[in-house]
Parts: C-alpha cells; sequence; structure tokens
C-alpha cells in the first residue's frame, strides 16, 4: 500500500514537471505564423522570456498565428495624465508599431517597454542604436506578469497562513489539512535561521520579516517553474527591493555597539579607524545589499536561461541528429535540471532569509566583553 | 570574446572556490558525522557568499 502511494505521488511529480517543460517548450515556439529554428530566434525568445512582460501569454497556434493569452491592465502617467486601458489594445505588437491614442497622448510598447510619442510624431523613429528619438518612457504602474505573479503570491500566503493562525486561534495545537506542510517550515524558520543568528533574546521581533520573505522568495520561485511562466525573482528590480528592505532593518535595529565597532573600531590603532569606518560602512550600506539582491536575481535568471536553452536543444539539434534523439536529449537533460531547480527555488529562499538574518543578527549584538 | 574569457576564469575561480568548501565539509562529516548538521549550514552559507561574488564578476563583465 505504501509503495503504491508513494509510486503515485512519484508519478504525479513527473507529469507535472513534464507538463511545465512543455509550457516552456510552446513560448520558445511561439512566433505567428512560422516556427523558431535559429539560434538568434531562440536566443530572442529566452531574453522576451526573462523580461517582464504586459500580457499573460499562453500558446500560439503556428498556422493560424492566433494568441492565447489574456491581456493585463496598463497604468501610466503620461505628460498628461493618468491613463488605463488593457493591454490587448496593443494586439501583441512588441516593436512600437502599434500605436494607442488616449486623449490626445499617443502610447507605443517596445520591448515591453511602454513610450509616449513627442507632440506632432506620427509613428516612432529610431537612431542607428535602435533607440527611439521622438519617444520617452512613462512611468509604468501597470499590474505586469511580475506584479500578478507577487499579487498571487500574496494572496496564496494570505490564504494559507490565514488558515493557520485561525487554526491556533480555535485552540487546535495540531494544525490540519495544508497548515501541516505550513507550520514545520515556520518552526524551521525559527529554530534553524533566526534564533542561531540573531538570539535567543530579540529575534521575534524580526520574525515577521524573516517568515515573509522567505515564503515569498520560495512561492514565487515555485511559481517560476509552473507553465505559468512566471519569473519574478529573477527581476533584479524585485529582488533589489527585497536586499533594500533587509538593509533599512538592520540599520535601524543597530545597536550602540554596533555603530561604535562600524565607526569607531575599538582596539585599533587610531590611524586605522577612520580607514576602517570607510570600509564597514561600504560594506554594510553597498556590498552586503549587493550581494543579496545579484545572488537570487542571477540564480534564478540562470535556471530559466539553463532550462530554456536544453529545452530549445530539441530545435537546434534535429539537423544533426534527427528528431528522436535530440527531442530525448532535451526531454531527459531539461528534466534533470527541472528537478535540480526545485532544490534551488528552496536554497535561495533559505540563503536569502539566512544572510538577511546573519546581518540583522551583526546589527543587534551586543558586546559584554572591552577590547 | 574578451568578457567570454572573464567569464571562464570566473567559473575556474568559483569552482576551485566551492571545491575547497565542500571537500574540507565532506571530510569534516567524515571525522565528525554527528557534527554534519551544523557543517553543512556553514558550508551553504559560505557557498552563498563565494556565489554571490562570482555571480557580481560576472554581471559586471556582461
Amino acid at each position: 500500500m505504501v509503495v503504491v502511494k508513494k509510486s503515485i505521488n512519484f508519478i504525479a511529480v513527473l507529469v507535472l514537471a513534464l507538463f511545465s517543460m512543455f509550457s516552456y517548450g510552446d513560448e520558445i515556439q511561439h512566433k505567428p505564423g512560422n516556427k523558431v529554428d535559429t539560434a538568434e530566434e531562440i536566443n530572442d525568445y529566452i531574453a522576451h522570456h526573462l523580461k517582464d512582460s504586459h500580457d499573460f501569454h499562453f500558446y500560439t497556434h503556428n498556422e493560424s498565428g492566433t494568441h492565447y493569452s489574456f491581456p493585463l491592465p496598463v497604468i501610466v502617467w503620461t505628460s498628461n495624465g493618468l491613463k488605463t486601458f488593457m493591454s490587448s489594445e496593443f494586439h501583441h505588437d512588441d516593436a512600437g508599431k502599434v500605436i494607442v491614442e488616449k486623449g490626445d497622448v499617443k502610447l507605443v510598447k517596445l520591448h515591453s517597454k511602454i513610450y509616449e510619442l513627442e507632440s506632432g510624431a506620427s509613428t516612432i523613429n529610431f537612431d542607428e542604436h535602435h533607440h527611439a528619438t521622438n519617444a520617452h518612457k512613462v512611468l509604468d504602474f501597470s499590474i505586469t506578469k511580475s506584479v500578478f505573479g507577487m499579487l498571487l503570491a500574496g494572496i496564496l500566503m494570505l490564504l494559507g497562513f490565514g488558515a493557520l493562525a485561525r487554526g491556533y486561534k480555535k485552540g487546535k495545537m495540531i494544525p490540519k489539512g495544508f497548515s501541516r506542510v505550513l507550520e514545520p517550515l515556520v518552526i524551521y524558520v525559527r529554530d534553524e535561521i533566526a534564533k542561531p543568528n540573531i538570539g535567543e533574546k530579540k529575534y521575534r521581533k524580526f520574525m515577521g520579516f524573516l517568515l515573509t520573505v522567505f515564503f515569498f522568495i520560495w512561492i514565487l520561485n515555485l511559481l517560476g517553474l509552473t507553465p505559468l511562466g512566471f519569473n519574478v525573482t529573477g527581476q533584479i528590480a524585485v529582488t533589489a527591493c527585497l536586499a533594500i528592505f533587509t538593509v533599512v532593518i538592520y540599520m535601524f535595529s543597530g545597536s550602540k555597539d554596533f555603530w561604535a565597532h562600524t565607526l569607531w573600531m575599538p582596539g585599533v590603532p587610531y590611524i586605522l579607524r577612520p580607514i576602517l569606518a570607510v570600509i564597514e560602512l561600504v560594506g554594510f550600506v553597498v556590498i552586503k545589499p549587493f550581494s543579496l539582491l545579484i545572488r537570487l536575481f542571477a540564480n534564478i535568471t540562470a535556471g530559466h536561461f539553463v532550462v530554456m536553452s536544453l529545452i530549445a536543444l530539441a530545435i537546434t539539434l534535429k539537423v544533426s541528429f534527427g528528431p528522436v534523439v535530440s527531442t530525448g536529449m532535451s526531454l531527459v537533460l531539461s528534466l534533470f535540471i527541472m528537478v535540480i531547480e526545485i532544490l534551488v527555488a528552496f536554497l535561495q529562499a533559505f540563503i536569502f532569509t539566512m544572510l538577511s538574518s546573519l546581518f540583522i543578527g551583526m546589527a543587534v549584538e551586543e558586546h559584554d566583553d572591552h577590547h | 570574446m574578451y568578457n567570454l574569457i572573464g567569464a571562464g576564469l570566473i567559473v575556474i575561480g568559483g569552482g576551485i572556490g566551492l571545491g575547497q568548501i565542500g571537500g574540507k565539509a565532506m571530510e569534516g562529516i567524515a571525522r565528525q558525522p554527528e557534527a554534519a548538521g551544523k557543517i553543512q549550514t556553514a558550508m551553504i552559507i559560505i557557498g552563498a557568499l563565494l556565489e554571490g561574488l562570482a555571480f557580481g564578476a560576472l554581471i559586471l563583465g556582461k
């Protein structure tokens, strides 16, 4: 019985992994009318997937060129005030050809960014570096795919942890259903990450941030592996924001000892103290958050890039090895990398939380000894 | 071209570093299996710090 149950679980996981791989494959092949077969085109599609977009694209039928996607709202602040409309008005155009007129403002979409044409211009012009000459970027508050992903993660967290909290409120000490998965993880973050790094006395104040960041990153990393095709934690703006949260928290909760040790290190010759202060300050304000944000961004981007490149093997190797061998190779390799990616999704969330709590621990630590 | 050579150098450096960390951690765990958990956590942290450096260099070089 146990064996049957286990193998059912295994098969379910396998089917899920395969399903998401097919969906990635669709994304590679989504050019209307003709199939993708050159290396440049594949690179284009991978770059397109790694970027944020204004609509939610699932699948394009190759022969008819019909897109199966749903639009997301565009909210932009133009020179003539706030404009809102659905991204379907751009008709999947990404080269600045379709012009949307709202009042007296003309908007185009170019490489997933929205530009406003200067007054009097009717088409977008480019210089030799393919930069627009008669249009400028607008302040974009749109619900893009990444924003949608973050909202989805927020709702999932609210549902999951809301249920867990309601269970505790009713006085049930043993959670039921999905809460049983969440409780050990919360305890893991508390006992293995927060307590050893921040210390028994002070860890409680930071649990809210650490738990939120852990589950936020983890859920978004896992959403990135589903057929929905999110790449939220692979957007540098998202990871930068998370890193800035960490910096603000440890800078504002720094103890007296932390500032003394940073700005006027006791126990070193007086001449060295200003130099050390500069080094320490740069370390805390620039280098630590920079390494936090680059690590998460680069890991997730590299992961998505590798998965899509391995799926593209089925197309690039078809000429030299035949369809069966190339498809088999890309299937086996990308399944292997997908499984690794599930591990990386957890590991990166763990590392981010771990290093955040390590930095917070450094800042709140109080020294009893005097050098 | 040059940034590809640079990327290669970064990967070599990072590989040597990760190898050192992993190898020493294995040695430590083999000597003291009861400390495996602690060694693993420390190993992952140091690995992550190294990774931050290597990725930082890769992104800057791009």
